[in-house]
């Protein structure tokens, strides 16, 4: 930049400077910028118009029906005219057991890949599985459904015992949903793993501690804050996934905390509106803009967190 | 931590942490196998996938299961209406999202003043990345098929899916940008040329092989998407080709059917025909994602 900047003050006194701005005014360019601003803004507008989209029609609902009632009933039920008893709590308790399942999967299986590619992986190993795990992400969703309810439910069924298990339940989903957040905490905690500067790593070979010693005690807690967006982001992704439990964990919104019973999580309960019978304004359709808008704030909520995690790492290093 | 800030009069104590040589490797070699088998599982787990999935699809896989529409009867159906929907959403998405897409980081790495608003874009971009995609599918329910009046027609999934993919897009054609050397843009610039005359004559042409690997592969995750087409009222069981041009018709898609599949009880669809339908989508995927390497290899080797 200083380069750029030094002109010497004798010749800026001497001659007239030249002019620094365009000759023609160039107004085609400035209406390129525009519209090239307006394309950055497009994702501005995506979520406003989220926002805007729930609010307005969950208002919809919340005059229908009470908020209180919505937020605290254990209740869910509708009638064939759309009307009925709308209390979320068994799709948030569907929710909470498929994912807490997901990510006890998901955080030592993806925290695990993740130090052993930063750390430990030759090369050639390394360049073998990173594909392998970016295969996995890419993955639909619902090919991922179909292989919780098709594969993994019989192989469930087979240990624990027809009597024990239902054919839709929250443990299978649970499960293969925490193998599809493995890539995502995987590479997000790599990220954060080989963001810690070397000097680290050799200070502690240098004192005579082994690779394991090295690892446990200074690299994963100097990238921690980075580890813990990556759990936080892989949470809030399991919370929003749709099509894994919209195929195996079944359509019945029971209250309940057992894994090998059936429930609905809320993104499999909107799912199932979408191709329901009831019609737009009454109750039980404008219900899952309700359960969508709750279902934005939580991870909406959750990645704003992970967001502050990760500024705090790239902070320190 | 406390191995660091060992003083000397702990150093003994150090030492005995540290175990006996022989205790010492022994712990080394097991945590490593540890990391390792956790970092396989998630591997075999999808090896298992590809090949139950393969067992049971393959074998119903035939030609006629590709130009057949969708039937009441297992041995008969087909996927001739899905497989064109997918195409066209693909064809759609890539018309509507990648201009805008390649817009966006044109105007963030090129042109946007480092002021609070492009931070706000910035920061917004990351977070839509995190939205679920069902409430992507919510918005283009309520923004096009009601809104805009588009109806439950090929136009509202596209352009909900582009929606969707745009985040994506926007961050992959930041990164190809920022990798286009500076002294390009300076040397156009010392030429006289304007900021936009390099951005689109310089800058662009280099970033270009980029911006489409990152494409591609944010298209191939746009096909395999599944809740926001259903919120915009994919059909279920259409008996007619779907074609790009026709905006306001009906449609269906690959994810589509084999959620339709996955719901009946019989075996013959449940695991066979939709096995042959993921098949399918997973064939089709690959097809895309092979493309994308080549085009990164490609440019990988020229510079």
């Amino acid at each position: 930049m200083s380069a750029t900047t030094t002109t010497s003050p004798q010749t800026a006194a001497r001659d007239e400077p030249p002019s620094l701005t365009s000759s023609s005014p160039r107004y085609g360019e400035k209406v390129i910028l525009g519209a090239l601003a307006v394309c950055g803004g497009i994702s501005i507008l995506t979520t406003v118009g989220i926002v805007i989209v729930l609010a307005v029609e969950s208002s919809v609902f919340f005059r229908q029906s009470s908020i209180v009632e919505f937020l605290t009933g254990t209740q869910l039920s509708s009638n064939l005219g759309g009307g009925g008893t709308f209390g979320v709590l068994p799709l948030v308790t569907a929710t909470l057991v498929i994912t807490v399942i997901a990510m006890v999967v998901a955080a030592p299986l993806g925290l695990a890949a993740a130090i052993y590619l930063s750390e430990y992986a030759p090369e050639r190993v390394r360049s073998l599985l990173k594909p392998i795990l970016e295969i996995l992400a890419g993955i639909p969703t619902v090919v991922l459904g179909l292989f919780a309810l098709n594969y993994v439910t019989p192989f469930l069924t087979e240990i624990i015992g027809q009597e024990n298990i239902f054919f839709f339940n929250m443990l299978s989903p649970g499960l293969v949903m925490g193998i599809m957040i493995v890539p995502t905490v995987a590479s997000l905690s790599e990220d954060a793993l080989s963001a810690v500067p070397r000097g680290l790593r050799e200070s502690s070979f240098g004192l005579g501690a082994t690779k394991r010693k090295t690892t446990l005690k200074v690299v994963v807690p100097a990238a921690l804050s980075g580890i813990v967006a990556a759990v936080l982001l892989g949470f809030g992704r399991a919370i929003g996934e749709t099509m894994i439990v919209a195929v195996a964990a079944g359509a019945l919104p029971d209250l309940t905390f057992n894994p090998l019973k059936p429930a609905q999580p809320m993104t499999g309960y909107i799912v199932q509106r979408f191709s329901g019978e009831s019609p737009r304004g009454t109750p039980a359709y404008q219900s899952i803009f309700a359960v969508g808008a709750l279902l934005f704030v939580m991870t909406f909520s959750i990645n704003l967190y992970a967001r502050k995690f990760v500024e705090r790492y790239r902070e320190m290093y | 931590m406390d191995v660091i800030s060992t003083p000397r009069s702990n150093a003994r104590k150090a030492l005995d942490q540290l175990g006996r040589p022989a205790e010492r490797r022994f712990g080394e070699l097991a945590f490593r196998g540890l990391l390792l088998f956790g970092t396989i599982i998630a591997c075999l787990v999808l090896g298992v996938l590809l090949v139950s999935v393969g067992m049971d699809g393959i074998p119903r896989l035939n030609a006629a299961f590709l130009t057949e529409y969708s039937s009441r009867f297992a041995d008969e159906t087909g996927i001739r209406a899905q497989l064109t929907g997918t195409l066209s959403l693909m064809v759609l998405v890539a018309l509507i999202a990648c201009p805008i897409g390649v817009g966006a980081a044109i105007y963030l790495e090129e042109f946007a003043p480092r002021n609070r608003f492009t931070r706000l874009i910035e920061v917004n971009i990351a977070n839509l990345a995190g939205v679920p995609s069902i409430v992507y599918g919510l918005l283009g329910l309520a923004v096009f098929v009601y809104f805009l009046s588009v109806g439950r027609h090929l136009l509202a999934g596209a352009a909900t899916l582009a929606l969707l993919v745009l985040p994506v897009i926007i961050v992959a054609g930041r990164e190809a940008i920022k990798a286009v050397p500076q002294e390009i843009r300076a040397g156009g610039l010392a030429l006289g040329a304007t900021r936009w005359q390099v951005a689109s004559r310089q800058v662009l042409p280099a970033a270009l092989p980029g911006m489409l690997t990152g494409t591609i592969l944010s298209l191939s995750r746009a096909i395999g998407e599944t809740a926001p087409l259903l919120a915009v009222g994919a059909a279920f069981s259409i008996r007619q080709n779907v074609k790009p041009w026709e905006l306001f018709s009906d449609f269906s898609a690959l994810p589509i059917v084999i959620y339709q599949y996955a719901s009946f009880p019989g075996e013959d669809f449940r695991v066979e025909a939709a096995s042959a339908g993921i098949v399918v989508l997973l064939a089709v995927l690959l097809l895309m994602n092979s493309v994308a390497i080549v085009l990164r290899n490609r440019y990988s080797r020229r510079t």
